[in-house]
């Protein structure tokens, strides 16, 4: 049998609300600036929740009027990033066949959706755009990627709402890994800052409804956490076969080692409170990747800041982990981003490709008082440095619907 | 009321201009749409709709294959306000 294709991160990309590339937002990351703020639309006031974590860098400010009006604002979140990443890999010489784009969408073109919906309503059936349904389509943002870089061994769209942008990126490392395509441009994206989704996040519980302090708002681990922030954006990653990576003579930021995926099979919305799922993910990510729990040393956690889903997290880290848990900081970035869904998985990556880069583990900001529940190292309000040498870093990403899904990103020689 | 040719050639290119961004100046009759001026089967969709509410006229769907250049849609619209 030959040899297990390796797979590399040789670009990023990422329009995120605390800056609108990867390097700018892994910076606002680094000095723990928060993307949250008061929503100015006027609809905002008649939901429950008025802030959300729009964009830092709004499409109109990069992009033409004219291409942006015929992309769903997660679709531009797409594109935009995908340019950024592309480039950041060096425009990879690469066959188009063996060109593969894998990106996700927790809810897909939603305003889109609702916006084309009142023109119906006001406007009658003829005044429809006819850009709604590609602009509406979940996979509509990995189709305007995969038109605009001409992309052949298959476009895909993994949906398993938070869960989705991780997963795109574990699709995409199997693409590579099964010898189906070299170069995949792989992550995540989202655009749901709108009255109906706010309200029906609202209408579970699950927003944080600390109106008075937004940039507060978003406090995982924190005692008083109750519920998440809205965020959109999203981030995108190169990824390339190692031997295709390194014959070229890429930049090589890590590697992708082995995934986990698992399903709770518990409740549509809650987390199992055992983690079994979770922990579950995790030992099989980590056999998947060949890598023991000793060489663990940073997890990207989804602490989305929901008092049920923080805890149980943290458990299944310690118990898939035992001692070994100790030695991994933890940090929880949605207290700065807010929680993009889909995007969610996929800047996270980002951030856990920055940080074996820099060997420095972003903070989680907001924190007045660590739930005692929390068993966990976690990385609080400044920076902390990873260790030298070979490490390795998880993300974990979770859907309501109970999809869990942790990556294993290792540090290459 | 009918409209002139020029009233409608006017109008025109502000609706190509914001559907397809092409600047009004190179916006001429003998321009074809898919061809010269990046106009798409959807984005001529748009461009009928919006021919039709500014100009008050209706635009079958049946006579939209036979509108390819600028020419031929503003002397349908002419003969269409008459």
């Amino acid at each position: 049998m030959s040899a297990q294709r390796r797979v590399v991160v040789t670009g990023l990309g990422a329009t995120t609300p605390v800056g609108g590339d990867a390097s700018s937002t892994w910076a606002a990351l680094l000095a723990g600036k928060s993307g949250v703020r008061t929503l100015a639309e006027d609809w905002a006031n008649t939901i429950p929740v008025n802030f959300a974590a729009r964009v830092a860098v709004d499409p109109s400010e990069v992009m033409e009027r004219v291409e942006l009006r015929k992309l769903d604002r997660s679709e531009a979140f797409a594109v935009i990033a995908s340019r950024e990443a592309w480039k950041d890999a060096g425009s990879p010489e690469v066959d188009n066949e063996r060109l593969g784009v894998v990106i996700a969408s927790g809810i897909g073109g939603v305003t889109t959706l609702l916006d084309q919906y009142d023109v119906l309503k006001e406007k009658g059936a003829r005044s429809v755009s006819p850009y709604t349904v590609p602009m509406l389509m979940p996979n509509g943002p990995a189709a305007h990627v995969g038109l605009e870089f001409k992309a052949r061994a298959g476009v895909h769209t993994p949906v398993s709402a938070c869960a989705s942008g991780a997963e795109a990126i574990g699709y995409a490392f199997e693409m590579i890994r099964n010898n189906r395509a070299d170069v995949i441009i792989s992550g995540g994206v989202e655009a749901a800052i709108h009255a109906l989704p706010m309200a029906g996040f609202a209408a579970m519980k699950a927003l944080s409804t600390r109106s008075d302090a937004p940039e507060r708002a978003s406090r995982p681990y924190d005692l008083d956490r109750d519920g998440f922030v809205l965020g959109e954006g999203g981030g995108v990653l190169i990824l390339e076969e190692y031997e295709h990576a390194k014959a070229r003579g890429a930049k090589i930021y890590c590697e992708i080692a082995g995934q986990g995926l698992t399903s709770d099979g518990f409740h549509i919305a809650a987390p199992d409170p055992d983690g079994i799922g979770v922990q579950r993910a995790i030992k099989t990510a980590l056999a998947n990747a060949g890598i023991s729990t000793k060489d663990v040393v940073h997890l990207n956690a989804h602490a989305t800041s929901t008092p049920a889903g923080d805890v149980a997290e943290a458990n299944a880290l310690r118990l898939a982990l035992g001692a070994d848990a100790d030695h991994v900081a933890v940090s929880a970035t949605k207290s700065m981003t807010g929680h993009l869904l889909g995007g969610a998985g996929a800047i996270e990556s980002v951030f856990l490709v920055k940080a074996i880069q820099d060997r420095l583990a972003p903070p989680t900001i907001n924190i007045e008082n660590l739930d005692p529940a929390v068993t966990v190292d976690v990385v609080r309000d400044k920076p902390r440095a990873l260790p030298s040498g070979d490490i390795a870093a998880l993300n974990d990403s979770f859907g309501f619907g109970g999809h869990n899904v942790v990556l294993v990103f290792k540090s290459v020689d | 009321m009918a409209l002139t040719q020029a009233d409608v050639l006017a109008g025109l290119k502000e609706i190509v201009e914001e559907v397809a961004g092409i600047p009004a100046a190179s916006i001429e009759l003998d321009k074809n749409f898919s061809d010269d001026l990046e106009v798409d089967s959807l984005s001529m969709v748009e461009v009928v709709v919006a021919s039709e509410e500014r100009f008050g006229v209706k635009i079958p769907d049946d006579q939209v294959t036979e509108l390819k250049t600028v020419g031929d849609a503003v002397n349908f619209i002419v003969k269409a306000s008459a």
